[in-house]
Parts: C-alpha cells; structure tokens; sequence
C-alpha cells in the first residue's frame, strides 16, 4: 500500500468505529431533534442542525472521540503479517514467546501440584453467598467454598486443560491453601527475560563479540530512544521555572501566588471537555480535587449506563466462576495493598476491581498491537482442536507479583467502583500492559529500561561505573519500580503527580527519567556502598521523595 | 528570648521522665541532655499523669525555679477527664449564650450552630432522669457507656435499652448522697451510628495539640496525625452492639483482633486521609472538615482556659479523638493527656520521635535553656510539623499594630506571613 491508500484505509476505519459506537446513535437522535424545531427553515436543515449539534455540546463529544480513535490507533501501514502489528523485530517475539511457555508451564505445575482446576462452576447457593460479600471479599478470607480437585492438566506445554464438568467436594480449598499459591512470576524473572534479549545479527557484525550500544548495562538491544535533550524539550513545561501543582501549592504557600489561579483555570478546563486540553492543563499537575474527572477526561472515560451494565456482567461472571488467576489475584493483594500503610483501607475495592477485570474480553483487543499473545486452554479432551481453545484466564492477562499495585492508587481517585474499573482498564491497555511484555516499542519495558541505564550513564557516570564495579548493576535495582510505575514505592500523593505526567505527556518515558533522579538524589550515600546489599538499603525507601522537585533536577539542572 | 546569662552554644539540660520509652530518651539523648532523677534538679521533667497531682500539691512544698518546665498543667484533667471536659463545654457553651456572643447562635431546635462538637453526653448516675428523659425522646438511639476514669477501651459498652443501665439509676443505686468517685460515675454520649466509613470500616482520627499557655491561648496542630481503623466492616446491626472489634477504634482493643495486621497497625494518616477526600469529594469539603476540626480544637481549649491554673512551667501535648461523620461532621470523643509513646509500627515510631522532637523545639528554644519568663514565641523555623492555630496574645498585637497603623494613615493591608496559615478568623 502507497501513502494515499494507507490514510484512506484509516478513515475508512475511523468511519467504521464510529459508526458502530454509542455516539453515532447518540449524535443521530440529536440531529433529529434539532431537524424537528419547528424554528428550523427547510432552506437552511442542514446549517440549522449543525449549529444546533455544536450548541448542544455534540462536536466536542465527536471531536474527542476522533482524539481517542488516533490516540489508540496508530497510523500504520497494515502488514500483511499481523505478527508484524505486534511486533516487528523477530527474536524480540521469539523471546515474548519463550516467556509465555514459561508462565503458562509454571502455571500448568501449580495447578497439578495443588491439584486445583482452572476453572470452576459455582453453586446456585454460593454464587448468591458471594454476591452478598461483594463489598467485602478480603475480610471473611477469600472463598471458603468447596472446591474441586480434577484429574491432572494435559502434558502439552502452552495449554492447559479446562474440565468441562466437575464433581463436588466439601474442601474448604481456598481458605486452607492460599499459603500455597504462590505469584507466578516477579519483577526480578522478567528482568532475567529483559536482560537476556541478544540480537543475534546485530551481535554478529561486531567483531568484539560484546555490543557495543550500551557499554555498561544490562540491555544489549539496540531501540531508538529520546536524547536528554529531546527528553527536556517533551518536557519543558515541568521546567523550573513554572508553577508546578504538587510543589507551588502547598497549604504553607499563599494560594494567590499560583494556587487560586490554578483552580480557577483547572475548572474552565474541565468545563470546556476537551482531552487535548486536559492533557495540555495536566502537564503541570492535577489538583488532587480534581484529578479523577482530569484523568476521564484525558483517558476518554466517560461512564454511562451501558458501562455500569457491563461491569454488573463481569461481576456475574465472577460469580459465576471460580478461576485459578482468582487465587493470584488474592495472593498478590495479600502480599501487597493489605500490608501497605497507604493501600491497606482499599483492600476490598481492589478484588472489586481486580476480579472482574480478569473476566473481560475487551481486554483482548489490545493484544493486536502488543507484542504478547494471550494463552489458550482447551476443553477437557479436545487438546490443540482449535475450535475449542479458549483464552485464559478470559482477559488474556496472567498477573505478576505487584500487579494489584496498578489499581491501588486510583482508589484515592475514584470512589465509585465501576468508574474505577473503567479508568483503571483503560490504563491498563493504554499504558500498564507495556510495562510487562517484551517488546521493540519506544514506549515498552526495554525501551524503558535502556533510556534508564544510558540517561544514568549519561547523567551520572562516576556514580554508574562505580554501582557496576561494586556488582550492581543500577537496573537490578530500578527494574521493579519501572515495572510497577512506582506504586506501592512512592507516598501516594507522588504516585499519583507521577502518573499526572504519564497521561498528560501521554508516554512512559517519565519513569526511567525519575527512576534516574532518585539515583542522583541519593548520589552520596550510593557512592560509599560495597556491595549490592548496601545499595539496595540506600534505595529501599523512597516514599519520602518528592516526585516533581527531583523529575526537575533530573531534567533541567546539568 | 531568654534575657538571662546567655547559654552556651548546646544547652546541656537535665532532663527526668517517668517513661522508659525510646521515642523519649533518643530524643534527649541526641540533644546532648542529660538524664537525671526526678528528685534532681531536672530543666525538664516528662511526668506521668499520675505524678502531676503530687509535684503541684501543697504538702509537697515543690516549687519550680525558672530554668524548669514540666508536660502537664496541673489541673489539665479539666480537659481530659471525660465527664470534666463536658461539663466544661457546656458551661462555655451557656456564658457565651448569656454574654449574648454569636458563637452561641442555635438553630430552630435549639442546637448550637457553632458550638454542637462533643456527642450529647450525661454523666451517671447524677443525670439519670435528665438522660431517661431524652431517651425517652428517641427510644431508637444507640448509646454508649464510658467509665470516667479509664482509658484504651476499658469498661466501655453500647446501649439501647434503659434496663441496661439499672446499675446507675439513683434507686438502683441504694444511697444517692454519697458522692460516686471517678471510678464509678460514667458518661453516657449519643453513639455516632453513622460514622465516615472508608473501605466499609469505621475509624477515628488521633491529632496532637500542643498548648504551651491557656491564657492568652497559645495551641498548635501536629499534621501528622492518623486515622485509627477498627479491622472489622462496620455494622450499625444491633446484634453486633457488643462486638467491640467494629465499634471502638482503639488501639488497644483492636490488636487483640485476629485480622489485626502489625505491618500498619491500622493506621493511615491523616495525610494520605486528606488526599483521599480531596480526590473523591472535592477540595472545598475537605478544606471545611479540616477547618471544623481546627475550629473545634481551640473552642474546647478555651472552654478550659478559664479554669486550667495557666502555670508558666507547664506545657502538654494532648491526644485529641475525633470521629468523623458520613456529613464530613468531625465530633470531638476525647482528649487524652499522655498519648501513647508506644510505636507500634516502625513508621509510628518515626512519627513519634518527630513528635516529641517538634515539642522540645517549640517549648525551649534549641540550644538554649528554658526560661519561664519567656514569652514563648518560638520562631517559626521551630514549629516542625506543628502548625500555630493561635497564640492570643500574638493576635492582639497585630491587631493593635494594624490599628496604629489605621490611624497613621498607613495602608492597613494586614502583612499576611507565608507560613501563617489558617488564621482562626478564616474559620467562620
Ligand atoms: N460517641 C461515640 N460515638 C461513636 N463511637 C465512639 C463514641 N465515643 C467513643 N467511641 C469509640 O470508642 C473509642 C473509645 O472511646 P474513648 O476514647 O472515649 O475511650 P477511652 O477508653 O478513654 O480510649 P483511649 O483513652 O484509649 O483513647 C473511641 O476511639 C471511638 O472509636
Ligand atoms: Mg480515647
């Protein structure tokens, strides 16, 4: 396909979407309305409707549909692989596929070794006992219900088993054995993945043998990445000499001097509902007020009664079905937010979210531009028949060791259930999935990880050549919070300015940049550690950083 | 500042304290103080309550010079006993009514507009009719039942039928003339049953307040203190009326719990509590909760102002407990004279040890030794976390500087200093 011919198929494909959304009915019933005014002229139907759309608010709802439509969809010829789609670099995909044979295999063992299905039909009774807990699935422990053991998972590795029917027991299951479940994976495995990325022709015309893209760290995959430079230009309005929210609003600064007019400003923008103004206002931080409908707006979330309905589905279906990934999701709230001093009173909100996230389909289509594939089971008997395959768990989404972390920080955000699982899944397929799949993308963990050893090594040099002589190397340390965005690291309040930045700047690319900052910042102390212990103590606890003033050092002062 | 003999650069004061807590003795010991005994002669003395009346008592003759202050004034039980506390309100409550001041202002049911913070409250048995007769009125409220003198839970139990309460009632009684001693009167309060529940579960709000003078006023706010959460849902059913693990939110109790979790403690701060009401119910709610509380601080200190013997020695540091409504309505349940030292998560124990250091920094000038004819206006770089939300005295100078000013002709923009935040005047 020549240029001309991809635009078209670009718009022949917004058409498309736009057609078969909410808003083509919405916009259609309103332009009717205003064709039936009795006002209106015949001469003049189709100025009058228009200006009575535009009136009505109608073309800033169009406008930000259209937004988010390019927003999501990158214009891009379509390969005729749509391998390609998700990613181009071959041996990146290979290892992407390394990776999920592993996972699923090491999800295949623990349910053969605990003896637990994947999945499992619910009891009238139960269901209705469950629907009951909803609010409060943490405090009675997770399900005390029977479960139900099943004959062992099929050998093949990359499917697993799904009986299709299944005997009752009286096991308290869950309830005895979450001490059991373990994650499935952690920051620290899928850096080993990260790390071990060698690009096998790339490798071959240097003669040395070693890479020579990246002298001291670990990632020896040569991405195109911003500059410093670059960085502070897709930065400048955190520059510091600008107001900042989070920094010059504090309760001990006089609101006249940045404050109040912030407020002000902040209000117009929310009123005019427009995401590329949200975007713009938000470069600078979102007042704590008024982040919730800055972030909605910004991520094209705007819950109506069909999304309340959809989230009610989920839930059904959770109740429903017991699946496997639920005991992660458990696990990894109990390993996490329920012993985090910032997280622990939003137990129960995050298996209200977490749950039915897992159970939903919408999930999958961000599968056709990530590099990750989601894993497929079979019905009990039809092993490798395709039509009988289906993705599990139904999401696609097999969680690691931290994942709950994504979730926490929106429940100082959103107080409403079903707006946060909107928000929060948006998050997740426009951002979060990056951060846990291999892959070539700028904005992908690689990426992410190289721009932090280069920006460090670029930044700091004494400080990196000496972290790697005393056997630590700087990305053992930074990975984790780069994998996590930060949450459950910093203090709440600077995960979230953080994350201000992530949707306002619309990229990732601020998380190396402060993982970088804290580097600096805690410089000296780096500097006299001997070993790997000693630096992981320096950075263990970073919840008393402050997210902006250090971003700022880390950009503008050398 | 201190106009005697000029100290040296880092005062070594003697200190003596009755606690053997580290929060405590690292803070002094980093100071480069000295540990005494308490017969000694201490600069500081960090006194259990129960030694106060004994310092301060007549036959014990003590009197302290004036390089010694204590932590205690020695009749703060007007503010931290809790039938005295009430007793003191109310009475603040009717002379303002009767001076004719607008705080007193009621609404249509008689309630005080301004001045309705503390839950209705009676003491038993000496207002047993009084309280029969209001609940009587509303036969459906819920009560709760508090010993005078205990404190972490003891002896605490809720009520909604009279018969419960046969034990207090004047004939139940036998001899209504003899006076019942602090250990057997009780309050009965109104129990808050729609308490602000944040993850379904009920929690209450401990701040610090530290007066350095009753009269004139000086009080300051700690911003770091935190939510106490119980670890139980909340459940207003009547049958879990004695299922203490929902309904008090104290530490004590709630250890005991089995879902108790060591890690946090059950606390959140009120930072992070803040954030939360900002983030999902707005700026203007949270500013006016926060607000309310500082509002409801200062009136019950100077509802005591009056009768707490304003000592220069004295200073003391109170735990308020408050309890925050589903109306974003805070409601003071009590004020504590020794707060816990005790940390019982290694954050609490930062906390605490920043706490105890703030005091020492706002009570005695660092490096210097105290002095009581101080005027005690601690520079501001000494405040620590703690904010000022008043000092009287200071108040009426600017107001007679603005005045001078006025009549000079002067511009009478009133200089607003950048940390001052949160004048008392903002409040209403
Ligand atoms: N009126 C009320 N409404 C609702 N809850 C209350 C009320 N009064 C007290 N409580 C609950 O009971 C707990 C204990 O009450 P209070 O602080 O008055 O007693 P205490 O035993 O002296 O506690 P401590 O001395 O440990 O602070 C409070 O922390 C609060 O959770
Ligand atoms: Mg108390």
């Amino acid at each position: 396909m020549n240029e001309d011919q991809v635009a078209e198929q670009f718009i022949v494909d917004l058409l498309q979407f736009l057609k078969s959304s909410k808003l083509y009915t919405d916009l259609f019933n309103a332009a009717q309305i205003e064709a039936f005014k009795p006002s209106l002229r015949v001469s003049e139907l189709r100025k009058g409707v228009q200006s009575g759309l535009i009136n009505g608010g109608w073309d800033r709802k169009l406008r930000n549909a259209i937004y988010h439509y390019l927003h999501t969809h990158p214009q891009q010829p379509t390969l005729p692989d749509p391998e390609h789609n998700k990613e181009p670099l071959l041996y990146i995909r290979k290892a992407q596929q390394t990776w999920e044979k592993k996972i699923l295999k090491s999800l295949n063992s623990m349910c053969t070794e605990l003896n637990i299905p994947l999945a499992r039909r619910r009891a009238e009774r139960e269901q209705k006992d469950m629907a009951a807990r909803w609010t409060e699935l943490g405090t009675d422990g997770p399900d005390e219900r029977p479960w139900i053991s099943l004959k062992s998972p099929g050998k093949e590795p990359g499917s697993i088993p799904i009986p299709s029917a299944m005997p009752t027991s009286t096991d308290t299951w869950r309830h005895k054995n979450l001490g059991q479940i373990r994650p499935v994976y952690a920051p620290k495995d899928f850096l080993e993945v990260v790390a071990g990325l060698q690009n096998t022709n790339y490798q071959n015309s240097v003669s040395n043998g070693g890479s020579f893209y990246n002298f001291w760290g670990i990632i020896q995959v040569p991405v195109k990445l911003k500059t410093i430079n670059q960085l502070r230009v897709q930065y400048s309005e955190m520059s510091i000499n600008q107001c900042q929210t989070g920094v010059d609003d504090l309760p001990d600064i006089p609101s006249e001097l940045f404050d109040a007019d912030r407020a002000k400003l902040g209000n117009k923008v929310l009123a005019a509902n427009h995401a590329p103004v949200a975007r713009e206002f938000s470069k600078k931080g979102c007042p704590d007020s008024m982040r919730g409908e800055m972030w909605c707006q910004m991520l094209g979330v705007e819950v109506d009664e069909v999304d309340i309905l959809y989230y009610e589905q989920l839930k059904t279906c959770v109740l429903q079905h017991d699946l496997l990934v639920d005991n992660l999701l458990y696990k990894d709230v109990k390993l996490t937010a329920t012993n985090d001093d910032h997280y622990f009173v939003f137990e129960d909100y995050l298996y209200q979210v977490l749950l039915p996230f897992s159970r939903d389909t919408v999930i999958l289509k961000h599968f056709s531009h990530n590099c990750a594939t989601p894993p497929k089971s079979y019905i009990r008997g039809k092993l490798g028949v395709e039509e009988f395959a289906v993705v599990y768990p139904p999401n696609g989404v097999i969680p690691f060791h931290g994942f709950a972390m994504y979730v926490a920080p929106l429940c100082y955000v959103y107080n409403d259930v079903v707006t946060l699982y909107h928000v929060f899944r948006q998050m997740y397929i426009q951002y979060f999935f990056r951060l846990h799949s291999v892959s070539s993308d700028p904005q992908g963990i690689v990426a992410l990880s190289l721009l932090f050893e280069i920006l460090l090594q670029t930044n700091e040099p004494e400080l990196f050549f000496h972290l790697k002589n005393v056997g630590c190397q700087p990305l053992k340390i930074a990975f984790k919070w780069l994998m996590r965005a930060f949450s459950g690291f910093l203090a709440s309040d600077q995960v979230l300015l953080l994350w201000d930045r992530v949707l306002s700047f619309d990229s990732l690319e601020i998380l190396p940049v402060f993982a970088v900052a804290i580097f600096s910042f805690r410089k000296s102390n780096l500097m006299k550690v001997q070993t790997y212990n000693a630096a992981e103590a320096v950075l263990a606890d970073v919840t008393t950083l402050q997210v902006v003033p250090l971003l700022q050092l880390a950009l503008f002062s050398k | 500042m201190s106009s005697c003999c000029p100290p040296p650069k880092m005062a070594r004061l003697k200190y003596a304290t009755d606690f053997d807590k580290s929060v405590l003795l690292n803070n002094f010991d980093t100071r480069g103080w000295v540990q005494v005994s308490t017969d000694d002669d201490w600069n500081i003395y960090w006194a259990g309550v129960h030694n106060i009346r004994n310092i301060f008592s007549v036959e014990c003759g003590f009197r302290m010079g004036d390089d010694q202050v204590i932590n205690h004034f020695p009749n703060h039980v007007e503010l931290t006993r809790k039938d005295l506390m009430v007793k003191n309100i109310k009475r603040y409550r009717k002379e303002l009514d009767k001076e004719g001041s607008p705080l007193a202002e009621k609404d249509e049911n008689g309630r005080y507009v301004h001045l309705d913070f503390i839950p209705l409250t009676f003491m038993l048995p000496a207002d047993y009719n009084l309280f029969v007769e209001e609940f009587r009125k509303n036969p459906n409220t819920t009560w709760i039942m508090k010993p005078c003198g205990k404190a972490r839970g003891i002896g605490i139990f809720l009520v909604n039928k009279l018969s419960q309460l046969k034990k207090w009632s004047r004939d139940g009684k036998g001899n209504s003339f003899v006076a019942p001693t602090a250990k057997e009167t009780y309050v009965i309060s109104k129990y808050i049953d729609n308490p602000l529940l944040i993850g379904g579960k009920k929690f209450d709000l401990r701040l610090y307040v530290l007066v350095t003078s009753f009269r004139p006023l000086k009080c300051y706010m700690y911003r770091l203190g935190f939510c106490r959460f119980c670890t139980v849902k909340y459940n207003a059913n009547v049958s879990e009326l004695d299922n203490m693990f929902v309904h008090l939110t104290n530490v004590s109790i709630q250890k005991t719990g089995e879902d108790y979790n060591a890690i946090h403690g059950g606390k959140w701060t009120v930072e992070n509590l803040r954030l939360y009401l900002e983030g999902t119910r707005g700026k203007e709610v949270s500013d006016k909760l926060f607000d309310d509380i500082n509002w409801l601080t200062v009136h019950s200190l100077k509802a005591v102002a009056g009768v707490i013997s304003n000592d220069r020695h004295c200073f003391e540091c109170y735990g308020y407990d408050i309890i925050i409504d589903d109306n974003l309505k805070p409601w003071l349940i009590e004020v504590n004279a020794s707060p816990s030292l005790t940390a019982t998560t290694s954050s609490d124990r930062i906390m605490k040890y920043n706490l105890m250091s703030d005091v020492c920094n706002i009570v005695i000038p660092p490096g210097e030794f105290p002095d009581v004819r101080w005027n005690k206006v601690p520079a501001k770089e000494n405040y620590g976390n703690f904010d000022l939300l008043v000092d009287e005295e200071l108040a009426q100078a600017e107001l007679l500087s603005q005045e001078v000013k006025a009549r000079a002709g002067a511009s009478n923009a009133t200089v607003r200093g950048a940390r001052d935040l949160r004048k008392p005047t903002t409040w209403k």
